[in-house]
C-alpha cells in the first residue's frame, strides 16, 4: 500500500515536470511568432476568473461535506464540569469565525472574476470612502468584544481557585513518563528537594517533613467522578506539559515552577465507554488492534481511555509520554485505594538511611557555619 | 538648487566611471548595489526554501505513513535511518524532531525574513522611492554577508555528529540547554545560537539601511504621505525588526551563558541522567517571555512586507487606486504597535497570572481589527476593478485569501479559554502555516514575478506561473485546511507518531494525515516548475520592456537593466502618489489609464481633482524649472 502511494506521488511529480516541458516548447513556439504583449491574453485571463469562482466553491463544499460526515469524531468527548460551557463556546466561536471565512472569501472571489478584465472596460476610481472604513473597524470590534467577554467569563471560571474539598494531587514529569503522588488522609503533599532525587525516590522526596508519610505514588492518574480535583504540576529535567483533552485542561509543567489546575470530571470510565459505544465512529476497530489475530481486534469504544499527553517537546521519547487516567465512582476507587501503601512504608530502609544522611548534613552545615564565625572572630 | 542637479550629475558620471572598472568579484561577490545584493538575498533565499520544503516533506512522510519504510532514504539521511532486524528502516525520533526545528528555523527566519525582507526591501526601497542606492552600501553588503555566513553555519549543523538543533525553533531551555536531554542540544544547538547571533547582525544591519534610506534619500517630492505602500511596510518592518530582534539577542545570549559559563538565568532544580545539576533560581519562562517579544513582532516582520507587496500588485493589475491608502497606513501602524503588547498570547498555559492572561487575550483581539481593515481594503480595491491576472496577481489574491483563511482562527486561539485546549495542538499548525507562512510566502512569491522584469531585464513564462499558482493555491488549502480537523480533535505538535494514544487512534484521522502528506508532497512537487521558471527565464526569458504592467511607481522609470546608481541622468521627481489609476479624464490628458508619479498636475489638467489642482503653482514654482526629465516624458505624452 505505502509503495503504491510512494509511486503514486513519484508518477505524479514526473507528470508535472512533462507538463514543464511541453509547456515551455509551446510557449517558445507562441514567442517565435513575435506577436506584440500589449494586447491581454483574454483567454487566460477568463480561464483564471473562472478558476477563482469553481475552485473555492467546490472546496468549501467538499470539506463542509467531510467536516459533517465524521461531525461525532472531531472533538474529543468531553467528561467535565466545564466541559459543556466550553465546548458551547467552541461551537458559537467557530460558527462566527466561518461566517466571516465565509462571506469575505466569497467576496473576494466573486469580485475577483465579476470585475475581470474586458476590453473597453474602466475601473472606477474610488480611492476612499470614510463611512465604509469606519463601519467596518467598529464591526468586528464589536463581535470580538463579545467573544472576549464570553471567554474572559469562561477563562476566569476555569483558572479561580479550586474549591476547598479538592483532592490534591501531585503531577511530576520527567523524560518520558508521568508519576503522580496522592496526598493521602490529610489531603497534605509532604516537601521535596530536586537534591533528593535517585533511582529509588523519584520525585525527591523529603522525609524529614512528616506530610510525607502518607503520601503514596503511581503511574497511573486515578480521579473520582463528581469531586474536584486540584493538579500541582512539577517537572524533574525539562519542559513538558500535562494536557487532558477530555478534561478541556492544559497546563506546562516547568523545572524550578510549580503550576497548577483543577477540574472536576464527570464521567467513570466505564460510563464514557458505554456512551461512546452508541457513537458510531467508535464501533470501528481500533487501528492498533488490527495488525494480530481476528480476534483480538477491539472497538475504539472498547479501548477508550482517558489520557494525559504531554504537549509540549521534550525530547526524544514526547511522542509517547502518556500517561492512563481513570475515572472511578466512589466505591470503586476506595477500592483502589485500599490497594496503596505509601511510600514510606514500602520503602522504610530506604527512608531510614536517608532521613539520616539528610540530618547530618544540615547539622554538617550548621558547623561548618559555626566555624566560619570563629575563624572571622579570631 | 540648480546645483543639487548638477551635484546629481556629477555623482552619476563619477559612478559611470567606477562600472567600467566593476570586476566579477565586485559586480556579483562583493556587489555594494542594492539590486544584487537583493538578487542575492533572494537566490540564496529561494535556496533556503528548497530545503526547508524538503525537510517538511521527509517528516510528513512519517506522519503521514507511520509504518513507511525509510530504508530508501539512506542514502540521503545516513545514520538517522535505522535498519531493523526485518530489513526495515526507521526514521530516528530525534532526527524527525530536528527537522521539525530546522524546517521551521530555515522558513520562519531565512526565507520569509532575508528571503522577503532582504530581497524586496533591498531592491524597492531605493528604486521606489527615488535614490540611487541605500545610505550605506557597505553595510548592506555586510548584510548580505552576515546572513551568508549565518546560513553556512546553519547549513554545517545538519552534518554534526549529533544533528542540528532539535528543541522546535522556539528553543525553549532547558531541552535545549542540557545535552544530555536531546542530542540536537549538544553542538548543534551550539551552531544554531551563533547562526542566529551572525542572523540578528544581518538583519540589524539591513534593517538600520532601510529606515536611513527611507528616511533620508527620498527624491524631491516624494513626502511620506506620496510613499508607496510597500515603502510604508518595508519602513515599519525595518523599525520593528530593530526594536526586536536585540531582544532575541540577549534571549540567545543569556541561553549561551547557562549552557558554557554554569549560569542559571533559565535552569533551576534540574535532576537529569541520575544528576542534580547546580543550577538554581532560574526561570524558564523568561526565556519564553524574551523569545516571543521578538517572536510575535516576527509574525509581522514577515507578513507585512508580502502585504506591502500585495497593496502594489492588487493596485497596479486591478487598475484602481488602492483602497484607503491612509487606513492601510493607519492598520500598518496599528499592528506594528500592537505587535510588541500581545507576546505572552503564547504562553497562556504556561502557568503565568490568570489575569494577566486575561490582559494578554484583550490586547491579541484588538489586533484582529487593523488586520480586518486591511482585508476588507483588498476586497474594496477589487471592487470594480478591471482585473488582469498576471502570475503576481493570481498570488496577491491567493494571499488575501489565506491571510483571511488563517486569520479568523486567530480569534479562537487569541480567546484564551479556547485557547486552553487548542494550545500547541495542529489547529495552531494550522493557523500560523495559513496567515503567516503560506501567505508570506505566497506574498514573496507575488513580488518575485511582479518584479522579476526589473530584476533581470527578462520575463518569466506566464502559462508556468499560472500552474504554480494553481497547483500551491490548491495545494496549500488540502495541506493545511485539513489540519484544523487534526486540530480539534486535539492532535499535538511535534509529535514522531500518535499511536501512543487511544484518543489519536481512529483510521479517519489516519486517512486524513496520509491525504495532508500527499498534497504536501505534490504542493512542493509545484515548487519545482517555479524553481524551472525562475533559473531559466533569468537567461532564456522574453525580453522585458521598461514598464510591463503599465505600473506607476518610480522603478519603473529607470532603465531596463539598471546599472549601479539606477537613474542615467536627474533622478526624476515626484509629483503624485503612486495610485493614478483609471482615473477620470486621463484619457483628456493623454494617459491611458494610469499617470506614473514623475508625471507633473500641471501636465494633467483635465483629470487633477480640485485640491490637486492647488498644488500646480507649488510644482510650478519649486520643481518642475529643476527637472530635466520633463522633455522626454512630454514627449512619451504625446505619443
Amino acid at each position: 500500500m505505502n509503495s503504491l502511494i510512494i509511486t503514486l506521488i513519484v508518477v505524479l511529480v514526473l507528470a508535472v515536470f512533462l507538463i514543464i516541458f511541453r509547456i515551455s516548447n509551446l510557449a517558445s513556439i507562441l514567442r517565435s511568432k513575435g506577436k506584440d504583449n500589449e494586447e491581454i491574453d483574454t483567454t487566460a485571463n477568463n480561464i483564471n476568473a473562472y478558476l477563482f469562482l469553481l475552485l473555492p466553491l467546490l472546496g468549501t463544499i467538499a470539506a463542509f461535506w467531510y467536516a459533517s460526515k465524521h461531525a461525532t469524531l472531531w472533538g474529543q468527548p468531553d467528561a467535565v464540569q466545564h466541559g459543556a460551557a466550553y465546548d458551547s463556546l467552541s461551537k458559537i466561536a467557530h460558527i462566527v469565525v466561518i461566517l466571516m471565512f465565509l462571506v469575505t472569501n466569497a467576496a473576494l472571489f466573486y469580485f475577483t472574476f465579476k470585475y475581470r478584465h474586458k476590453k473597453d472596460n474602466k475601473a472606477t476610481f474610488y480611492p476612499d470612502n470614510l463611512k465604509l472604513e469606519i463601519v467596518w473597524t467598529i464591526v468586528p470590534a464589536v463581535i470580538l468584544t463579545v467573544l472576549v467577554f464570553a471567554g474572559w467569563k469562561l477563562w476566569r471560571d476555569v483558572t479561580k481557585e479550586a474549591p476547598s474539598n479538592a483532592m490534591l494531587i501531585e503531577v511530576m514529569g520527567k523524560q518520558f513518563n508521568w508519576i503522580a503522588r496522592y496526598s493521602g488522609a490529610d489531603n497534605k503533599l509532604g516537601g521535596f528537594n530536586f537534591r533528593y532525587t535517585d533511582d529509588i525516590n523519584e520525585m525527591g522526596l523529603d522525609f524529614t517533613d512528616k506530610n510525607v508519610n502518607d503520601d503514596f505514588q503511581a503511574t497511573e492518574l486515578h480521579l473520582v467522578k463528581g469531586k474536584p480535583v486540584r493538579l500541582q504540576i512539577r517537572a524533574r529535567d525539562v519542559l513538558h506539559s500535562v494536557s487532558f483533552p477530555h478534561f478541556r485542561q492544559k497546563m506546562d509543567a516547568v523545572p524550578g515552577q510549580p503550576t497548577k489546575m483543577w477540574f472536576i470530571p464527570t464521567k467513570t470510565t466505564e460510563e464514557m465507554r458505554e456512551e461512546l459505544r452508541k457513537n458510531p465512529e467508535y464501533l470501528k476497530p481500533d487501528p492498533n488492534t488490527t495488525k494480530g489475530k481476528p480476534e483480538d481486534v477491539k472497538a475504539r469504544w472498547e479501548t477508550f481511555d482517558y489520557e494525559l499527553v504531554c504537549q509540549e517537546i521534550c525530547g526524544r521519547g514526547h511522542f509517547s509520554m502518556r500517561m492512563r487516567v481513570i475515572v472511578h465512582d466512589e466505591d470503586d476507587y476506595k477500592k483502589w485505594l485500599a490497594a496503596q501503601k505509601p511510600f514510606v512504608e514500602t520503602n522504610k530502609e530506604y527512608v531510614a538511611k536517608k532521613i539520616e544522611a539528610i540530618t547530618k548534613t544540615k547539622a554538617g552545615k550548621v558547623s561548618m557555619e559555626d566555624s566560619k564565625k570563629v575563624s572571622k572572630t579570631n | 538648487m540648480a546645483s543639487d542637479v548638477a551635484h546629481a550629475h556629477d555623482v552619476h558620471a563619477h559612478e559611470e566611471h567606477h562600472e567600467h572598472h566593476d570586476t566579477f568579484i565586485t559586480k556579483y561577490i562583493f556587489s555594494t548595489d542594492h539590486k544584487m545584493i537583493a538578487k542575492q538575498f533572494l537566490i540564496t533565499g529561494i535556496l533556503w526554501a528548497f530545503v526547508g520544503g524538503l525537510l517538511s516533506i521527509l517528516f510528513r512522510l512519517k506522519l503521514g505513513f507511520p509504518d513507511m519504510d525509510y530504508s530508501w532514504l539512506k542514502p540521503l539521511l545516513g545514520k538517522w535511518v535505522a535498519i531493523q532486524d526485518n530489513g526495515t528502516g526507521q526514521l530516528d525520533p530525534e532526527f524527525y524532531l530536528a527537522m521539525v526545528t530546522m524546517h521551521g528555523t530555515i522558513m520562519v527566519f531565512f526565507v520569509l525574513t532575508a528571503g522577503l525582507s532582504g530581497t524586496f526591501s533591498n531592491f524597492l526601497i531605493p528604486l521606489q522611492i527615488g535614490a540611487r542606492d541605500m545610505a550605506s552600501g557597505f553595510l548592506n553588503m555586510l548584510s548580505y554577508w552576515f546572513f551568508f555566513a549565518s546560513s553556512m553555519i546553519m547549513l554545517a549543523s545538519f552534518f554534526l555528529d549529533g544533528g542540528p538543533a532539535a528543541g522546535g525553533w522556539v528553543v525553549y531551555p532547558p531541552l535545549s540547554a542540557l545535552p544530555q536531554a536531546l542530542k540536537g542540544s549538544g553542538s548543534g544547538m551550539t551552531y544554531w545560537l551563533v547562526a542566529m547571533t551572525l542572523f540578528i547582525v544581518s538583519s540589524l544591519l539591513g534593517g538600520i539601511n532601510y529606515i536611513t534610506t527611507v528616511i533620508n534619500l527620498r527624491t524631491k517630492g516624494m513626502t511620506f504621505s506620496r510613499l508607496p505602500l510597500t515603502i510604508w511596510a518595508f519602513f515599519i518592518t525595518a523599525i520593528i525588526g530593530l526594536l526586536s530582534f536585540p531582544v532575541l539577542f540577549s534571549a540567545a545570549l543569556l541561553l549561551v551563558f547557562d549552557r558554557s559559563l554554569g549560569t542559571s538565568f533559565y535552569l533551576s532544580d534540574i535532576f537529569i541522567n541520575g544528576q542534580a545539576l547546580d543550577h538554581t533560581g532560574g526561570s524558564a519562562i523568561l526565556f519564553q517571555h524574551l523569545f516571543w517579544f521578538l517572536g510575535h513582532p516576527e509574525v509581522y516582520i514577515v507578513l507585512l512586507p508580502a502585504l506591502g507587496i500585495t497593496s502594489e500588485i492588487i493596485a497596479t493589475n486591478a487598475r484602481k487606486p488602492i483602497f484607503g491608502y491612509k487606513a492601510m497606513i493607519g492598520s500598518i501602524l496599528g499592528i506594528a504597535i500592537l505587535s510588541f503588547i500581545v507576546w505572552a498570547h503564547h504562553m497562556f498555559v504556561t502557568g503565568m497570572d490568570p489575569f494577566l492572561g486575561s490582559i494578554f487575550m484583550f490586547l491579541t483581539l484588538i489586533i484582529a481589527v487593523p488586520s480586518a481593515v486591511k482585508a476588507f481594503n483588498y476586497i474594496t480595491t477589487l471592487w470594480r476593478g478591471n482585473i488582469r491576472y498576471t502570475p503576481a496577481m493570481l498570488f496577491s489574491i491567493g494571499l488575501v485569501s489565506l491571510f483571511i483563511s488563517g486569520g479568523v482562527t486567530g480569534i479562537i486561539l487569541g480567546n484564551n479559554a479556547l485557547d486552553i485546549y487548542l494550545h500547541d495542538t495542529y489547529y495552531v499548525v494550522a493557523h500560523f502555516h495559513l496567515v503567516m507562512g503560506s501567505a508570506s510566502f505566497f506574498g514573496m512569491v507575488a513580488g518575485i514575478y511582479h518584479w522579476f522584469p526589473k530584476m533581470f531585464g527578462r520575463m518569466m513564462d506566464e502559462k508556468l506561473g499560472y500552474i504554480h499558482f494553481w497547483m500551491t493555491f490548491i495545494g496549500v488549502y488540502l495541506v493545511f485546511f485539513p489540519m484544523h480537523f487534526i486540530g480539534i480533535a486535539g492532535f499535538p505538535r511535534r509529535y514522531y507518531e500518535f499511536s501512543a494514544y487511544a484518543a489519536f487512534r481512529d483510521e479517519v484521522y489516519l486517512n486524513l494525515n496520509s491525504f495532508i502528506s500527499i498534497a504536501a508532497a505534490v504542493t512542493f512537487g509545484a515548487q519545482l516548475i517555479f524553481g524551472f521558471n525562475f533559473f531559466y527565464s533569468i537567461f532564456r526569458g522574453k525580453r522585458a520592456t521598461q514598464n510591463p504592467w503599465n505600473s506607476n511607481a518610480l522603478e519603473w522609470t529607470s532603465p531596463i537593466n539598471a546599472g549601479h546608481g539606477n537613474w542615467e541622468g536627474q533622478i526624476p521627481f515626484v509629483y503624485r502618489w503612486a495610485y493614478d489609476y483609471s482615473k477620470p479624464n486621463c484619457e483628456k490628458d493623454g494617459f491611458t489609464d494610469f499617470i506614473p508619479q514623475n508625471v507633473p498636475y500641471s501636465m494633467t489638467p483635465h483629470s487633477n481633482l480640485p485640491h490637486e489642482n492647488e498644488m500646480i503653482e507649488l510644482e510650478k514654482e519649486e520643481m518642475i524649472p529643476h527637472d530635466t526629465t520633463l522633455e522626454t516624458l512630454s514627449l512619451l505624452a504625446k505619443k
